[in-house]
């Protein structure tokens, strides 16, 4: 008996999911997962999700690039192979350093553009050849489906969901 | 109902949709065949871009030489549409990015097709400086990276460097972007998909997306940082490409003006370029819905606006080329000498389509045309090709010397590879157009409640966007077998 059983509860309407996620939480059910067509707003805060700190992995890749640019063009153009170019001899990075602003910048943007996108890719478990886990294909047009664990009884969270305008419920094992 | 807006703002989608029309209309033109329209635009391009690659051929085969350049004149032709190219691919990281920080929701009807023609149309810029280096298979020595001559580095003082990194920064973070905007409108089509091969094909580049709460939750913040990414990314890419020339000490090119005059003019011809796409997509896929007169409006304005901005910078450079009294400066693009000389077709030709020809939009009537739009779209991307065509040529055609004083005229393989970029561009915008979600499926249905045309009456009525909730009392579907296969 290692299956579990969930309930799959769809709804048709963002703003009765919201109120139904809510109502949920209220009666004290363990959401454990939604699945939607579209970001539904104030749906993370609903379900309890903690904020996502991607901003903040974007803000490290972004000095990590800075730290790269500026250590290139100091090794190439000042330490590796010094050159006079029209007369502006390279001494020190420092007095170089404005003719480096576009490379830093360029370099700053494409560190952290891409990084955060990987590490969100890598976080969310997307990338090619990836199958997808959503349970039901109507959830990428118009349905939502909530998950919800079965710890209970089910009759009794079955009415729950009802009243909340679920437009259809499984009940299904798990394996 | 994710924000509110006022009852007195005209809707962004028209007539009475729910989410599943916004799928299936989106659907619509990746699922049916394509019409005999398709194939014609397609073959046309077709032949246009294996043209241009014959003449990119012909020029690798034999030398630059089959170009119409001197050793007085060498940048033209060629430069020109590069420069050209890469400002048009402003306007889709400018809508994406730029509007959503502005939170335009109008934004959404335009941005995946925009995207998708600036990344087409840096392809295009791309191929012409590899072209121009004569030997492109030594294309890679613009990178950093250890060779055996030394190892001799790249310069990073050149502007033609910065130019290297911005615009592959540039191509690639779009690149992304619009990617990961695909993502669950392709797993849409992915889950709609009746044929096997298109399933697969969709599930491939769906990345198996699956819509979970929190992908939701980081795909939004990701939205958000790239479009702060991308918004100085977007800004300083024309910049860099303005430096090309700026940093130089040609006069007309050594202007400090030039970097936000050029980006003005990539906004300006980047919007007149969605403006000409959008124009036949919005009949030939049958958007009327989404994309509307009053998206055309909107992107008149910024045209107004953005033309207004290149309209100031060229009457001031003509009146400091004049006011400097220096006779080196009377030849420059926008100067008595240009207007007079024999490039003086290719100055009024500039003053005509870009100045003039905007000055329409200014009537409430013309701008919220659809064939009006199309047409001035159409005189402004002619208008600021003449305007990259006048900074390179007519500056080079007369420098300091008397005796460096030459004509610059095309040869066939000029305006040949010139066509072949056209061509490519619309052969990659017609399949795009056929196999993409031309218009972010997920993103416009979040404005549905707020913007679309039958809720606003609903709301105007005093009646409430939520649906009543009717309980339902037959449908507890309890199976033992695992549902996950249906996905």
């Amino acid at each position: 008996m290692g299956a579990s059983k969930v309930v799959h509860a769809l709804y048709n309407d963002d703003e009765v999911l919201l109120d139904a996620v809510k109502e949920i939480k209220t009666a004290h059910h363990h959401i454990e997962e939604v699945f939607c067509p579209f970001p539904v707003h104030g749906l993370d805060k609903a379900m309890g999700l903690a904020p996502t700190r991607l901003a903040i992995t974007a803000f490290m890749y972004g000095i990590t690039g800075l730290s790269v640019a500026i250590w290139m063009t100091n090794y190439m153009m000042i330490q590796n192979w010094p050159q006079d170019i029209g007369g502006k001899p390279s001494f020190s990075w420092l007095e170089n350093m404005p003719a480096f602003v576009p490379i830093m910048f360029e370099l700053t943007v494409f560190f952290a553009a891409h990084l955060m996108v990987i590490t969100f890719y890598m976080r969310s478990k997307i990338w090619p050849f990836k199958k997808a886990e959503n349970p039901d294909p109507r959830t990428t047009d118009d349905h939502f489906l909530v998950e919800i664990p079965v710890s209970g009884d089910v009759a009794e969270l079955t009415t729950l969901l009802q009243s909340t305008g679920a437009v259809e419920i499984n009940v299904i094992d798990k394996h | 109902m994710s924000h509110y807006e006022a009852p007195i703002r005209e809707p962004l989608i028209l007539g009475e949709k729910s989410y599943h029309d916004i799928t299936e209309d989106i659907a619509r033109p990746i699922e049916g065949k394509a019409n005999k329209n398709w194939y014609i635009a397609f073959s046309i391009a077709l032949v246009a871009m294996l043209w241009g690659f014959g003449c990119i051929f012909y020029t690798v085969g034999t030398g630059i030489g089959v170009w119409g350049l001197s050793k007085n004149i060498g940048w033209a032709w060629d430069i020109t549409n590069f420069v050209w190219w890469v400002g048009i691919g402003h306007a889709g990281t400018l809508i994406s990015a730029v509007l959503l920080l502005f939170r335009q929701k109008w934004r959404m009807a335009i941005n995946r097709s925009a995207e998708a023609m600036t990344i087409f149309a840096v392809f295009q810029a791309g191929l012409f400086p590899i072209i121009h280096m004569g030997r492109p298979w030594n294309a890679f020595w613009v990178l950093p990276i250890p060779n055996q001559f030394g190892p001799l580095w790249v310069n990073f003082n050149s502007p033609l460097l910065w130019d290297v990194f911005a615009i592959s920064t540039y191509l690639s973070v779009s690149l992304v972007f619009w990617w990961t905007g695909l993502l669950p409108d392709f797993a849409t089509i992915r889950d709609r998909a009746v044929k096997p091969f298109q399933k697969k094909i969709y599930a491939l580049l769906s990345f198996g997306w699956s819509g979970r709460a929190k992908d939701w939750q980081r795909f939004e913040e990701v939205s958000l940082v790239l479009a702060g990414l991308a918004t100085p990314l977007v800004l300083s890419v024309h910049t860099i490409v303005s430096f090309d020339f700026a940093t130089s000490i040609n006069p007309g090119w050594h202007s400090t003006i030039f970097p936000p005059y050029f980006v003005a003019g990539a906004i300006f011809s980047g919007f007149a370029m969605v403006q000409t796409l959008l124009g036949i997509m919005r009949k030939v896929t049958n958007m009327e819905a989404y994309i509307t007169r009053l998206h055309v409006e909107y992107m008149n304005i910024v045209i107004i606006l953005t033309g207004g901005i290149v309209a100031v910078a060229y009457a001031t450079e003509f009146f400091i080329a004049w006011y400097t009294g220096s006779p080196y400066e009377n030849y420059t693009y926008l100067s008595v000498g240009a207007a007079t000389g024999p490039y003086a077709w290719a100055f009024y030709s500039l003053l005509f389509f870009n100045i003039l020809t905007p000055q329409v939009l200014w009537f409430k009537k013309v701008r919220r045309s659809f064939v009006c739009s199309f047409i001035v779209s159409i005189f402004i991307n002619i208008g600021m090709w003449f305007e990259r065509f006048d900074i390179i040529a007519i500056v080079l055609s007369k420098g300091h010397l008397p005796s460096t004083w030459w004509r610059f005229e095309p040869t066939f393989v000029d305006v040949g590879i010139f066509i072949g970029t056209i061509g490519f561009f619309f052969v990659l915008f017609l399949l795009y157009a056929r196999t993409f979600p031309v218009i972010p499926t997920a993103e416009i249905k979040t404005i549905l409640k707020s913007s679309g045309e039958s809720y606003k009456e609903l709301r105007a009525k005093g009646l409430s966007t939520k649906p009543e909730v009717v309980i339902v009392e037959k449908n507890i579907e309890a199976t033992s077998s695992d549902k996950n296969t249906k996905a």
